[in-house]
């Protein structure tokens, strides 16, 4: 099968840190692909690159064959593929509804509304909580908003970087509960996580990164039970 | 009888500053930049009304109309070329290339217009009188407060109701998440620079219509004072400023009146001290959901 997302030797700095050294990946169609590592070896780097708000040094990053190297951050949410970021960056002071209307920006106004029907679907809350500022929100619902306000430009790549950070383990289990569902939905899925456990439980694939590098790459299962990463990331 | 004149010559004159706070806010909630120049601008607004008036005979709403667009391309202009290529630049940088720009301006107005001080002609004449005379109003005070009541309205209806005004306080609040909607930040920044200056010039024609003197360095102080309007009402926010210009210019007619004409700065930017000092955001700084 031909990759939807495909990075070649992808190299990125800030200033004068390497912070991706080399690195190559791939996402099939269908998916649920992870890239695990700990605090500082590059999974956000790569992700902020592939959405076009870094700009690699060298390397290509190829989606359905077309390259978004050079492509500006606001062109790339038409491709179709969306980033829900690091610390889920809803827009506080805008409403709910507000925040899930910029996840549609640049759709046209019917399609846009069907979507916000399927987001308030698939997020109960979001709906009850339409008209509330988003900044009054819980920890999980901003993260439920920052996945709808994706959701909205009906991506067919979602990138999703550390969802489960600060959250309570209840509400991890319900984000990984519609992370699963999003995929059953034929959305395909690019997971960024430190919690490599619960991100290689769901994964079909998953790559190691340290400080920068790929170092592993195997299924979720066989990772989950790779010595290495076991000592490393799933405490021992 | 005399401090309800007051009262009202204050209201008109803060309308003024407000409507030029609303650019200086606007411009600071989405390029987080002080854009020191926005003052010169409205010189730049009256100059044109000036000689669209003066030396063409254009009809003074013409005049003002063509003043405004001459300056949404002047503020276009200016961020294209002195303020994007700092997107990424500490923000003293950008700050200093603001009242270099500002020092340009006046600097070019003195040389395509000399430095002598020209009489502006009001855009409208005559007043109002109420209270068998006791009380007048001068139309041009009354057209100050409708212009800021309706640019108040339409600035709200804007960032609250369109997508492109929603964008803008996406933009405001997350540069970075706003691109990741696809929403495009360079021409947002464009967009409000181009607002603000258009009210700039309509700023400086109101302002020289009610006080007819113009001059190269006219915009210079009127800026300044509406800059500390929109940091009085909390930067950032459009009904701060509109609160901190309609105060400021209520403070310095009073001032005026009753206390000294010559201190009335000093007592407009100690009023700006104390407020600081209580509320460091500003008066309506902190609470108000809707900045931009």
């Amino acid at each position: 099968m031909e990759p939807m997302l495909k990075v070649s030797d992808l190299n990125v700095y800030y200033g004068a840190i390497h912070a991706v050294k080399g690195v190559s990946f791939e996402v099939l169609p269908g998916e649920i692909v992870t890239l695990i590592g700990a605090n500082g070896a590059g999974k956000t780097t790569i992700l902020n690159t592939v959405a076009g708000l870094l700009h690699p040094a060298s390397g290509t990053v190829e989606f359905e064959d077309k390259s978004l190297v050079n492509v500006s951050a606001h062109r790339i949410v038409n491709q179709g593929l969306a980033l829900v970021p690091e610390g889920r960056r809803v827009f506080l002071q805008m409403t709910v509804e507000e925040n899930l209307e910029m996840g549609a920006y640049t759709r046209p106004k019917e399609e846009a509304g069907y979507s916000l029907e399927k987001v308030f679907y698939q997020f109960p809350r979001l709906k009850e909580r339409r008209s509330q500022v988003a900044g009054t929100l819980s920890g999980g619902e901003q993260q439920m908003l920052a996945m709808g306000r994706a959701l909205m430009s009906s991506p067919r790549l979602m990138m999703l970087d550390e969802p489960s950070m600060g959250l309570a383990p209840i509400l991890v289990d319900q984000i990984f509960g519609i992370i699963k569902n999003l995929h059953l939905g034929g959305t395909t899925i690019l997971l960024v996580e430190q919690n490599a456990r619960m991100a290689l439980s769901v994964a079909d694939r998953g790559y190691v990164l340290e400080t920068g590098r790929l170092v592993s790459t195997g299924t979720g299962a066989e990772l989950l039970e790779d010595e290495s990463v076991k000592k490393a990331y799933l405490g021992g | 009888m005399s401090l309800l004149n007051n009262l009202i010559i204050g209201v008109s004159l803060g309308s003024i500053y407000a409507i030029i706070a609303l650019g200086y806010t606007m411009v600071y909630g989405i390029a987080k930049m002080l854009n020191f120049a926005h003052g010169d601008v409205i010189m730049v607004g009256a100059f044109v009304s000036f000689f669209a008036a003066g030396s063409f005979g254009l009809p003074p709403v013409v005049g003002l109309l063509l003043a405004m667009a001459v300056c949404t391309l002047l503020g276009i202009t200016i961020e294209r070329l002195a303020y994007k290529p700092l997107r990424q630049a500490p923000s003293l940088a950008v700050l200093i290339t603001a009242i270099g720009v500002s020092y340009l301006l006046q600097n070019g107005a003195q040389i395509l217009w000399g430095a002598a001080t020209k009489t502006f002609t009001p855009i409208l004449e005559g007043q109002l009188s109420l209270a068998g005379g006791q009380i007048t109003v001068t139309y041009v005070a009354i057209l100050a407060v409708v212009c800021c009541l309706v640019v108040m309205v339409c600035l709200t209806l804007f960032t609250g109701k369109t997508k492109l005004g929603k964008a803008m306080r996406a933009c405001s609040e997350d540069k970075g998440a706003a691109q990741l909607m696809g929403i495009n930040v360079d021409s947002t920044i464009s967009m409000t620079f181009a607002i603000g200056s258009a009210l700039a010039a309509l700023a400086g024609v109101l302002m020289c219509s009610a006080y007819p003197v113009l001059s190269p360095t006219t915009g210079a102080l009127s800026g300044i004072r509406a800059f500390t309007a929109a940091v009085f009402g909390g930067i950032g926010s459009i009904p701060g400023a509109f609160l901190g210009g309609i105060l400021l210019g209520i403070i310095e007619t009073f001032a005026k009146a009753y206390i000294s004409t010559s201190l009335s700065d000093a007592v407009v930017f100690g009023v700006l001290i104390v407020v600081l000092l209580v509320k460091p955001a500003g008066l309506l700084g902190k609470y108000v959901p809707e900045k931009v």
